[in-house]
């Protein structure tokens, strides 16, 4: 198939060429230079409800195929003083999301004299997910609190969906832990009993998932505002490691 | 009249030189015509009720009404040209239509209110259009309680307690202070927003009026709706009643 020959120019061929170039299911199979490879939050990200706020949890690594860009990542991302997101898929177009809703919400906010809900705030994600489907391959999550309705998670994956869960994963590494979840996470648990379950959740999907790894960053989101947690590398919880 | 504009009156682009608007202040004039309506803010809702003056039996009953909905949860009562109301009513919906398009939950009445206000301000900024001729009113039962706001022809809007607006508003006001509102439960401020209307009707020189009645409150889960029919018949019967009794203490005279 050639191009600029309209004769022969095959528009799916086309469009499948730049796909599996770029496709992050593809990139073992086809073995590409790193730095044609995009940058991505290989990522885990966990966000759990208690009573009175939320608990947020991501590791630090930022791959590019199999180089480590940044190893110290922040994928927390404050869309307002109490509504964080949490970024996994392609670096850029997470942070392009993050930055154009949290300017939307700042100009609600001016207008309402009031913080934004954080349903209004997963919507705005959502719908530029949602909007640029075919383009973006961004799965977020966005947390936080606020008067009306406490504690929420919302989770805003690949395809534009949003739904509000007690408990989410998201990321690659998140395929390794959704069993741990499963089997460790119970409804009405208290702060503490929050933080042990993200921490153990990034570290064991840390130890399996190559695109996640380095520190666990977590944050505690509740009307009093934000804590943010680093735990670093040597200080993650001790799993069996064969 | 004392207001006579005087050749600053003829376009909303002037003022006059002691600072007046005179173009907005007619508008109010238009509003104050109009059949009264009585809005109260009570503990756990807000109730409308609407003096709809009738000016020939031959109109088919309930046509033209004056409360509407703008999304489930908003109440719009409305005073003054209905023309005018008409075109705020649908700019009002699309606003509401917009806000939940854009962030998915229902649009805070407040906010309403600001934005019809501002709608309604950029009318009488110009010589080419002339301001709206009404006034509207605006009522939800959000999470931090009922909310009552008012807004005039001239863009600017109070949160109220109770209000009156048209032909009765300064007679309906006075009834309005005797009421102790935070204590007042829904139920009972529909029958005493419906007493004020007959009391304030005017029969010489309106005959007929049909009397609409809506709430929103706890006991609807705040969404906006016309009484339900045996609600307004006893609201009806009590605001009967109370007129007979007044007679009655007249006669005893």
């Amino acid at each position: 198939m050639d191009v600029l020959n309209p004769m022969t120019y095959d528009a799916e061929e086309d469009q499948l060429r730049d796909r599996t170039k770029y496709s992050q299911m593809d990139k073992h199979i086809i073995p590409v230079e790193f730095q044609q490879q995009p940058v991505s939050t290989g990522t885990t990200i966990v966000a759990v409800e208690y009573d009175g706020g939320v608990i947020i949890g991501a590791d630090t690594r930022t791959s590019a195929g199999t180089f480590v860009m940044n190893r110290f990542t922040d994928k927390l991302t404050p869309l307002t003083d109490q509504i964080f997101c949490l970024r996994s898929g392609s670096a850029a177009d997470t942070q392009a999301i993050a930055q154009v809703v949290t300017y939307q919400l700042d100009f609600l906010s001016a207008e309402m004299n009031e913080p934004p809900l954080v349903r209004i705030a997963a919507n705005c994600v959502r719908r530029m997910i949602y909007q640029y489907r075919d383009d973006f391959l961004a799965g977020m999550i966005v947390a936080g609190w606020d008067k009306k309705l406490g504690g929420q998670v919302y989770s805003c994956p690949l395809g534009g969906l949003l739904v509000r869960q007690p408990v989410t994963l998201g990321g690659s590494g998140s395929t390794y832990i959704w069993g741990y979840l499963d089997n460790n996470y119970r409804p009405n648990m208290t702060k503490d009993e929050c933080y042990d379950f993200v921490l153990k959740g990034i570290t064991l999907a840390i130890t399996r998932d190559g695109s996640s790894g380095g520190c666990a960053r977590i944050a505690i989101i509740n009307k009093d505002g934000v804590e943010r947690i680093d735990v670093l590398g040597n200080d993650l919880p001790k799993v069996f490691d064969l | 009249m004392s207001s006579i504009g005087s050749g600053y009156d003829l376009s909303a682009s002037q003022f006059s030189p002691d600072g007046r608007v005179f173009q907005v202040e007619y508008a109010n004039k238009a509003v104050e015509a109009s059949g009264t309506v009585v809005a109260l803010r009570c503990k756990d809702g807000i109730a409308f009720a609407v003096e709809k003056i009738i000016t020939s039996r031959l109109y088919e009953s309930g046509s033209n009404k004056r409360i509407h909905n703008v999304d489930k949860h908003i109440g719009m009562a409305v005073a003054g040209l209905l023309a005018d109301a008409r075109q705020l009513l649908t700019v009002a919906r699309d606003e509401a239509k917009q806000y939940k398009h854009d962030y998915g939950v229902s649009i805070p009445v407040k906010y309403l209110a600001d934005r019809l206000a501002m709608y309604m301000h950029a009318y009488t900024l110009y010589g080419f259009v002339r301001p709206f001729g009404c006034f509207i009113l605006l009522a939800a039962y959000e999470s931090d309680g009922p909310q009552l706001y008012g807004v005039e022809p001239s863009g600017v809007t109070y949160a109220y307690h109770g209000i009156a607006v048209g032909k009765a508003q300064q007679t309906a006001k006075t009834e309005i202070e005797k009421l102790k509102l935070s204590e007042l439960k829904l139920e009972d401020g529909i029958n005493e927003a419906a007493k004020i209307i007959y009391q304030v009707h005017d029969e010489v020189k309106d005959r007929m009026f049909e009397l609409e009645l809506s709430w929103v409150g706890q006991v609807n889960d705040g969404k906006h709706e016309r009484v339900p029919a045996q609600i307004f018949a006893k609201a009806e019967s009590f605001a009967k009643a109370s007129l007979e009794e007044a007679d009655d203490d007249d006669d005893e005279m």
